[in-house]
């Protein structure tokens, strides 16, 4: 029998753990403290953490206050890269229970490990944000995430199940099978990215439905960054509430933050997560609300306890009360990344990637300019390559060799589909310094 | 025998294929035939051309990217038939063509075939061989003012 709290229709905001998520700050920063100590007794089980750690003379006692979190060494992508396949774990292989994976830029994914014990905070997380954003254990829910190595279909999934409301795992594509599903199944609420849900609308429109008919009234969206434009239009074509969450693989997946009713940005779940906003170049912490990038510290993963992970995602934290009743700090959207990863269709994709794909290809490199747009509701993405005589042919059978070899590349490399656009010479623009690669056209940054 | 063939790489948007013209006509060469394959997005233009050292020169200073390809061309009679006739002969051969094209002289009755064949020297040597007119380039050159 599935427990289901403090969570009861007749409340105005309801709340799938109230205790924990309108405890009192004091109440909470000392419970934060107590448990990074704990973290950091853990993180010394991890080769890589315990020789920085005993270099840097850092144990549970150097903690005093919070603030000394700024004593911990960070993480950060090519840490992880550099201990691949599963060198950042602190239990015993045998006590693993689960392993994701996320995109990489070399195609091979960073591993995550979670306990039997993470799944199960995993879930109770992922509760948190479903029922701020209105789960109700009598709703049905269509999962149009992908179910895999990607952590948003087993994540959500679970917390759905959770809050014993039930799902459909119905998984991502195949958008004519999903519109028949939810019109046999009727389920209250949607799971995908947020530009699935715009195809789903269109998908509905050119089979002759009218999408706001569809039994959908809540989604909850987050794997791809989003606007506030893109909710409005998501709202207006379904007759939906949107509701964002944040979350990414490293750390635990969907589950680090996620909006309530009064959507003024997504509340973290601070008893597992410690978030700092730092200056990505001085690495000092930025003023309240304004933009920096989040830096993680995971305080309850037993698999792996992640100290300080530089996520590069750009957000800014908020502490004024939210009208909800929670006491948690809350996030803004990720308005951009401090790398220059692009997030294409829900993969990750670093302009890095699409040169190396070039560089596969004698003679297209230099020069090169990776163009992403939305001309629909899906991400599209052009990557220009300026001619060369290396590479011309008058014969037009070799160019269109060319350009299918190209993006064949591209395609291994960084696993999406890419237009090739074959530009003549000296059209793209020249750099002194840093090259700008990208001219990304979707807005995403508010 | 054979003609030499500059090629151009050129983006397909309007006005793209009058700027290399312009730069050789300026110049003063004459362009005695052109040829443009393309696709949605770019397109080659091939040119044949009285001076084409000159005329290449002049294409790479303004920034083109300019290949030179070998060709042959072959003059058959402009009636009915007469290009039928040759390309007849060449699908009996065993010749490989990689492209072809054709355009008629505005004085006399002739019109010329240009290709470009995977192998020049065989292909010239088998076309001869057939009764067929291989044109060098100095009596193409002679056909036009
Ligand atoms: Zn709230």
């Amino acid at each position: 029998m599935m427990s289901v709290r403090s969570t009861t229709t007749a409340q105005p905001h309801p709340m799938w753990d109230r205790a924990a998520e309108t405890r009192p700050r004091a109440e909470r920063e000392a419970l934060q403290l107590e448990r990074l100590r704990a973290q950091l007794e853990r993180a010394r089980r991890v080769p890589f953490y315990r020789d920085i750690l005993s270099h840097r003379e850092l144990g549970p006692q150097s903690l005093r206050s919070l603030d000394d979190v700024r004593r911990l060494p960070f993480t950060t992508k090519d840490d992880m890269r550099r201990q691949h396949p599963l060198g950042l774990l602190a239990v015993p292989r045998k006590e693993l229970a689960r392993i994701h994976g996320s995109s990489g830029t070399t195609g091979t994914p960073t591993f995550v490990g979670y306990t039997a014990g993470d799944l199960q905070t995993w879930s109770e997380l992922c509760a948190r944000f479903l029922v701020a954003g209105g789960l109700r254990p009598e709703h049905t829910v269509q999962v149009a995430f992908g179910y895999g190595l990607f952590t948003g279909g087993f994540g959500l999934h679970y917390g759905i199940e959770k809050v014993g409301a039930a799902v459909i795992p119905v998984a991502a594509g195949n958008t004519r099978r999903q519109l028949e599903i939810m019109r046999d199944l009727d389920p209250e609420v949607l799971i995908c990215t947020p530009s699935y849900a715009l195809t789903i609308a269109d998908t509905a429109r050119e089979l002759g439905l009218e999408p706001r008919a569809l039994p959908i009234r809540i989604g909850h969206f987050g794997g791809e960054p989003w606007t506030e434009d893109m909710r409005r239009e998501i709202e207006e074509q379904l007759d939906i509430q949107a509701f964002n969450n944040y979350g990414l693989s490293e750390i635990i997946g969907p589950g680090v933050s996620g909006e309530c009713q009064a959507r003024t940005g997504m509340h973290i779940q601070e008893d597992h997560f410690l978030v700092e906003c730092l200056d990505p170049e001085t690495l000092e912490p930025v003023p309240e609300g304004e933009p920096g990038e989040l830096v993680i510290t995971a305080l309850t993963r037993e698999a792996m306890p992640m100290l300080r992970y530089r996520t590069r995602d750009i957000a800014r934290l908020y502490r004024d009360p939210c009208p909800c009743g929670r006491t948690t700090m809350r996030m803004s959207r990720v308005t951009g990344r401090t790398d220059d990863m692009l997030i294409i269709r829900g993969v990750n994709v670093f302009p890095s990637q699409i040169e190396e794909a070039l560089l596969r290809v004698e003679g297209t490199t230099p020069h090169y300019l990776i163009e992403v747009s939305r001309p629909g509701t899906l991400d599209e993405v052009h990557v220009k390559v300026e001619i060369h005589p290396e590479i011309f042919s008058d014969r037009m059978d070799r160019m269109q060799a060319l350009c299918d070899r190209i993006s064949r590349e591209i395609q291994t490399v960084a696993g999406i589909r890419a237009h090739v656009d074959l530009v003549e010479p000296r059209r793209l623009e020249r750099f002194v310094g840093k090259a700008k690669r990208v001219l990304d056209t979707r807005g995403l940054a508010d | 025998m054979k003609l030499q063939q500059l090629s151009l790489f050129l983006e397909n948007r309007p006005g793209r294929l009058e700027a290399p013209l312009s730069a050789i006509a300026a110049e003063g060469i004459n362009i005695l035939t052109l040829s443009l394959a393309d696709t949605a997005q770019f397109g080659i233009l091939r040119l044949i051309v009285r001076d084409w050292e000159r005329a290449k020169r002049v294409l790479e200073q303004a920034g083109w990217v300019v290949n030179l390809t070998e060709v042959v061309a072959v003059d058959v009679l402009d009636r009915p038939g007469g290009l039928a006739e040759a390309l007849r002969i060449l699908e009996d051969s065993d010749l490989n063509i990689e492209y072809m094209y054709a355009f008629s002289l505005r004085r006399g009755d002739k019109a010329i075939l240009i290709f470009r064949f995977e192998d020049p020297d065989r292909a010239i040597q088998v076309l001869t061989d057939k009764g067929l007119h291989v044109v060098d380039g100095e009596e193409l050159m002679s056909f036009v003012p």
